[in-house]
């Protein structure tokens, strides 16, 4: 299939007038006779230029936007000295100057009112909204005690959102990046090496010899410096090894792609273990000095063999054994790479744990092109008084699951569902920066639970699906238009980024510091917001760190040398790891003691029935989750999700290319909107694969609005994690609708 | 002095940054590129092969665009960079009907537009705004009259194709293979 130029075209009525902008006269063959004077004039402006990170997602690269003399963020572009972005940002954080110029965003506080019966928004001042808001936190305390308050975050917003429920009194705070993201590999990480994976990601993946992906999309993830460093491995030759069920990209990019029945990785990943074990091909001498458990490792993998593995898999038994020896061929210069969305099947924090294990047989942590020993420098805290003691929280919500380390999402919308038998009652909500509807599986509970709260504000800077079930909705600024939190990135040198205002906040829009602080003052926590204005608290914070806001400003990211030993293991180094017997634990005595698989074994998984399809979902290079599809840049490079369908499957059901289906999946949700077939030999002929975050159902999303289908809203089954309570989100199965099931008959 | 574009398709993954630095870089308005990615899919499934890549204007040495503008406006200067002097173009459209990669668009303001190598960034000395921005660094951009320059040891030491070879336009996108 080729893409052609035509389609990517779309008429705009949208003209911008000029054309050039640079800063400089242009002049370099004497004539520049192809200039007109309007568009010399525009080059000849001067742009200033300010230090941000950028906050489009999670990898936070520093950067510098540039704004011209109307003040207009005109480009943003890396900060060279950043290890993050290394001066190159991604197409969304090159595209973050849509955040800024949407028009879609929201403008001033709303705070909902029933007009002539019928519930609606008017706007409110900021002085009236948040009396409200202050006046709500009061009453849920008197009411129910402060931990009756939940804030559920994601992002920048959410640091100074936090301080403010810790002052008050709640530490029922959550995110859906632990339980419907990451945490499984931290989960199993934390088990094996005593150290979560965090991010960015400890991976040596420029000097790896082999880098081994399961399901792991890198350059369709966008994760910056890994995407940069995959591509330095290519051009030092590093051999690749794919394991997806879709041929990715970074599939494209394999010696080896393993075209694996989805949900049976593990089978996979133990018959590795196998292989190096029978044959004797493991890091013996790593195995030995740092790792625990080896004898009940190597009697546990005994029977699965490749054959063993090849039924369950689909992968030829010659093709694991090849892998598994190039692999030991490589170590301990090989990754394989944890991942980092990893909420598949439920079993997820036992594939990481047999990730991690593999990586442990190979002797990979601790070695170059493996993974390296990571240091970040610690900022100083603003000194405010001490939290209150809550009397619960995110660990008492969650204490059914033994080893989850931070909130569960999930478990705190339960806590929120009206129930007599609940211990820990949740009854009014703080969101910010996370759009929960499209973040969230099994959406019908998510919005039974928003029925049920007592009060919610909503902070963000569109108006995203849960913006339309708030109280009142606070309209955020972008990372643009106001300082945050130093970022105290966590790589092989420790470096701060500090993010600048670059022009005045747009529309009424206001900074979730401020908010944060303004809320405080409201329910007598002033103490602990001890300053005017942010910048105070940067300033105060890069004193100590031995810099100054101003020499930050001019340089965006200072880089510090490492303090906490080299990057990597020396020979024979004697070494304690975070775990209770200080070693790399194979056995988990941890697991056994609460009743759970000391070493990882493979269950089989639900498959689809006759006529459904597993539903994958994935990333789209050009946009973060479902919050950048408004974006006037980042939609005109991608502004609709498509159905991958294998041919063979578009055969049987007669779908052509571009044809417009629903689709309903097994508890028969249909979608909400109709999505465009590809027919491509990209995916498997037992599921169907999309782009996460388009089909967003709020009509205040001009662009984004009936785009393409949500996966989240046909995730209604999930399968929960027993270790730490993430949310297995890849058992979901769809049939495929080619009659709009929402047209209603003429009569 | 002749500037040429060397693209590794063995590292592109596809996902727009060159477009979007390039729109604003260069003020494009929304809905319209200057550059953009195709990818191509062979094979059947288990054994498939994707090509993708990031397309844009040739500057060809035998451009059609150019001889077929009626007013001149469209033109090459040099370096070998086929421009268009903006307050020249009639918007007769000609020029887009006759390029092979299908490169130009009626700008909204009238003229025609399309890639420029960002001529404007290299009298600074600075490469145009998709290579220095391209996260995988899969794009380089120089001289291809130096045959030491980066671009001309790698048409040296690679494989290598353009596209539309057969309009012999003599293309100065190349692409590895």
């Amino acid at each position: 299939m080729t893409t052609s130029r035509r389609k990517f075209i779309k008429i705009s009525a949208l003209g911008l007038g000029g054309l050039a902008t640079t800063s400089s006269a242009f002049n370099m063959f004497g004539v520049n006779s192809y200039l007109d004077a309007a568009v010399k004039e525009n080059i000849a402006k001067k742009f200033v230029r300010s230090a941000t990170y950028c906050e489009v997602c999670f990898w936070k690269c520093a950067a510098w936007a540039y704004t011209d003399e109307n003040d207009d963020i005109k480009k943003i572009i890396g900060n060279e000295d950043d290890t993050h972005c290394n001066g190159r940002l991604c197409p969304r954080g090159t595209g973050g100057v849509g955040m800024y110029s949407d028009e879609d965003r929201l403008k001033t506080p709303l705070i909902r009112t029933t007009i002539n019966g019928e519930e609606t928004y008017r706007e409110a001042s900021w002085e009236e909204a948040l009396d409200l808001i202050a006046s709500k936190f009061k009453d849920i305390k008197e009411k129910y005690g402060p931990e009756s308050f939940a804030l559920l975050k994601h992002g920048s917003p959410g640091s100074h959102l936090e301080h403010l429920f810790k002052a008050y009194g709640s530490d029922t705070i959550a995110e859906p990046a632990y339980a419907q993201c990451r945490g499984p590999r931290e989960t199993g990480f934390g088990l094996t090496f005593g150290s979560w994976i965090g991010s960015p990601e400890p991976t040596d993946i420029r000097d790896t010899k082999c880098l081994v992906l399961i399901g792991s999309h890198i350059g369709e993830n966008m994760h910056n410096s890994q995407v940069q460093e995959m591509s330095d491995a290519i051009d030092n030759g590093a051999t690749i090894i794919t394991v997806d069920p879709r041929f990715s990209t970074a599939a494209s990019k394999s010696k080896h792609w393993l075209a694996i029945k989805p949900a049976t990785d593990i089978a996979l990943l133990l018959s590795w273990m196998h292989v190096l074990i029978e044959e004797g091909l493991y890091n013996k001498d790593y195995v030995e000095q740092y790792t625990f458990g080896f004898d009940q490792l190597k009697e546990h993998v005994k029977p699965f063999t490749p054959e063993w593995a090849y039924g369950i898999t689909t992968i030829k038994p010659e093709e694991i054994r090849k892998t598994a020896h190039i692999m030991a061929a490589a170590a301990p210069s090989v990754i394989v790479h944890p991942g980092r969305h990893v909420v598949w099947y439920g079993d997820d924090s036992q594939r990481e744990r047999a990730i991690a294990i593999l990586n442990g047989l190979l002797g990979s942590w601790g070695n170059r092109g493996g993974f390296y020993f990571k240091e970040s420098l610690k900022v100083p805290k603003y000194p405010h008084p001490e939290y209150p003691e809550p009397r619960w929280g995110w660990k008492d919500i969650g204490k059914q699951y033994p080893f989850a380390e931070m909130g569960i999402t999930s478990e705190l919308v339960k806590a929120t569902l009206p129930s007599e038998d609940n211990e820990y009652p949740i009854k009014a909500w703080m969101v910010a920066g996370t759009n929960l509807i499209n973040t969230l599986p099994e959406r019908e509970k998510t919005i039974e639970a928003i029925n049920a709260v007592e009060f919610l504000v909503v902070i963000d800077t569109m108006p995203m699906e849960i913006t339309g079930y708030a109280d009142v909705v606070l309209p955020e600024c972008t990372y643009l238009e106001r300082y945050d939190g130093i970022r105290s990135a966590t790589n092989r040198i420790p470096s701060i980024a500090v993010r600048v205002p670059a022009v005045k906040p747009k529309y009424d829009s206001k900074p979730a510091w401020w908010i944060s602080k303004q809320i405080g003052e409201r329910i007598g926590l002033g103490d602990y917001f001890d300053y005017n204005d942010f910048e105070e608290v940067i300033e105060w914070q890069l004193t100590k760190l031995g810099t100054s806001l101003d020499e930050m400003k001019k340089i965006g990211v200072k880089n510090f040398e490492r303090t906490s030993g080299p990057l990597f293991l020396e020979e024979g180094q004697e070494y304690e790891f975070y775990t209770p017997s200080g070693k790399i634990e194979f056995y988990s005595q941890q697991l056994a003691n609460k009743g759970f698989d000391p070493m990882p074994v493979y269950t089989r998984h639900p498959e689809p029935p006759q006529g459904f399809y597993r539903l994958n979902y994935g990333r789209s290079p050009m946009h973060t989750f479902s919050r950048t599809i408004n974006n006037p840049n980042l939609n005109d490079l991608k502004s609709e999700n498509t159905l991958w369908v294998n041919p063979k499957v578009a055969r049987i059901l007669g779908l052509k290319k571009n044809q417009e289906v629903w689709l309903k999946n097994q508890d028969d949700i249909v979608s909400t909107f109709s999505i465009k077939v590809r027919v491509t030999e990209r995916v498997r002929w037992d599921s169907v694969y999309m782009y996460h975050g388009f089909g967003h159902n709020n009509k205040k999303l001009t662009r984004a609005f009936g785009k393409g289908v949500s996966d989240t809203e046909l995730i209604s089954q999930t399968v929960i994690d027993p270790l730490m309570g993430g949310t297995g989100l890849r058992g979901n199965f769809v049939s495929i609708l080619t009659e709009n099931p929402h047209k209603t008959s003429e009569i | 002095m002749r500037y040429a574009m060397v693209i590794d398709t063995l590292k592109c993954v596809g996902c727009s940054d060159c477009v979007v630095a390039c729109q604003t870089e260069n003020n494009v308005p929304h809905g319209y590129c200057r550059d953009w990615i195709t990818e191509s899919v062979s094979g059947s499934y288990p054994n498939v092969e994707l090509e993708l890549k990031s397309e844009r204007c040739n500057h060809c040495d035998n451009a059609p665009c150019v001889r077929c503008c009626p007013t001149g406006a469209s033109h090459i200067v040099e370096g070998g960079v086929v421009l268009v002097t903006a307050n020249e173009c009639i918007g007769c459209g000609a020029c887009i009907e006759s390029c092979p990669y299908d490169a130009r668009y009626q700008h909204p303001d009238g003229y025609v537009d399309k890639c420029t190598f960002c001529h404007h960034r290299l009298e600074k000395g600075q490469l145009p705004a998709c290579v220095s921005v391209c996260p995988t660094k899969c794009m380089y951009f120089g001289d291809l009259d130096n045959p030491n320059s980066e671009v001309s040891q790698l048409l040296k030491n690679r494989k290598y194709k353009t596209l539309a070879p057969e309009a012999g336009t003599n293309p100065h996108v190349f692409y590895l293979i």
